[in-house]
């Protein structure tokens, strides 16, 4: 197909996309006035039969709780066949010489991004740690705090510390949290079985509205998250610096 | 529609012409950096905060470190083949 046929064709099919996406947002109820009655009960179970006040975190990890739990599956085996993938590749002592390596060759950073880096690790892992355990009570939860976490190893890195990385994320260690979390957020479900009526059933103590322990298995199912998905990140990205390493050295 | 939507979504349309009219890999990587963050700060005008933060994580951290480090390990494969 000529170029010029196939910016015709392009073009076309852009414009036909457009006028439906037009004709879609048209229909669309207006901003603040969803169709159906969940919007309203949503906020209203949460806090009346939950003690909740996120009603987003609580929908995530009570009433839909169950989607959540194939959610965080799939990073689980996402993060496993990463690492599966990457590590195949290299020995672990490979790597650390690579890092070692690295770390002597990053005197060239400067000075000013390694101060900042290194700066900025502490409040990172605190802001990452207040919005894991948060989560019932603010905007945030596992997943973002998680990513939050595993971002402050990033911070490491860019400081230029990679052996202190290394260090910092003992990997059996990463892969046993990853395996933990992921574990414990099943367990909580099952206990819904022994305990309650069914999977997924909220059976601890709903606590007082607003305090950090309310909401039941909310907030234990957010820490489990929290684990896991830090531990995940922090695997697949830490797999991906060996393998940039390993490949720079060679 | 408040004038902070308004603006919200002119940067998310902006930003996100941008990423497709980058050709470079390196720099689309952080162009659609800069998309997930306009895309949070819209979701932040909306009334969503949640879904905020969570944009923020995936698009402004998670995704253009993975792009980096994979283009990083290309760029050193490349070099190689060529010696």
């Amino acid at each position: 197909m000529s170029a010029r046929a196939r910016l015709v064709l392009g073009l076309a099919a852009l414009a036909g996309l457009g006028a439906m996406l037009l004709w879609a947002v048209g229909g669309l109820p207006d901003f603040g006035h969803p169709r159906g009655p969940y919007a309203d009960l949503a906020p209203k179970i949460m806090l009346d039969e939950r003690h909740v006040t996120n009603t987003v975190t609580g929908v995530t990890f009570d009433l839909r709780g169950f989607d959540t739990l194939g959610e965080e599956l799939i990073l689980f085996v996402a993060a496993l066949g990463a690492t599966v993938l990457l590590r195949a590749q290299r020995g672990e002592r490979e790597a650390q010489e690579a890092a070692a390596a690295e770390e002597r060759r990053a005197t060239g950073t400067a000075d000013s991004l390694r101060a900042l880096g290194a700066a900025l690790v502490g409040p990172v892992l605190l802001l990452g740690a207040y919005i894991v355990v948060h989560g019932a009570l603010t905007p945030g939860g596992g997943f973002q705090g998680g990513v939050i976490l595993a971002g402050a190893l990033l911070l490491v890195y860019a400081a230029g510390q990679v052996a202190a990385v290394q260090r910092v994320r003992p990997v059996s260690l990463v892969e046993v949290a990853d395996a933990v979390g992921a574990a414990s957020y099943a367990l909580v479900a099952l206990a819904g079985l022994v305990f309650g009526v069914a999977a997924m059933d909220n059976v601890l103590p709903l606590g007082t509205t607003g305090s950090l322990l309310s909401g039941g298995t909310v907030p234990v199912l957010s820490v489990a998250v929290g684990v896991e998905v830090t531990a995940a990140i922090t695997l697949i990205l830490s797999e991906l610096v060996d393998q940039m390493m390993l490949r720079a050295r060679d | 529609m408040t004038a902070l939507q308004t603006v919200c979504l002119i940067a998310v349309a902006v930003a996100g012409t941008a990423t497709v009219l980058t050709r470079d890999p390196l720099r689309q990587a952080l162009s659609s950096g800069v998309l997930g963050v306009a895309l949070a700060v819209l979701f932040l005008a909306f009334g969503a905060p949640d879904v905020a933060l969570s944009q923020i994580v995936v698009a402004g951290v998670a995704v253009p470190v993975m792009v980096l480090l994979a283009l990083a390990k290309i760029r050193t494969d490349d070099r190689r083949s060529e010696e």
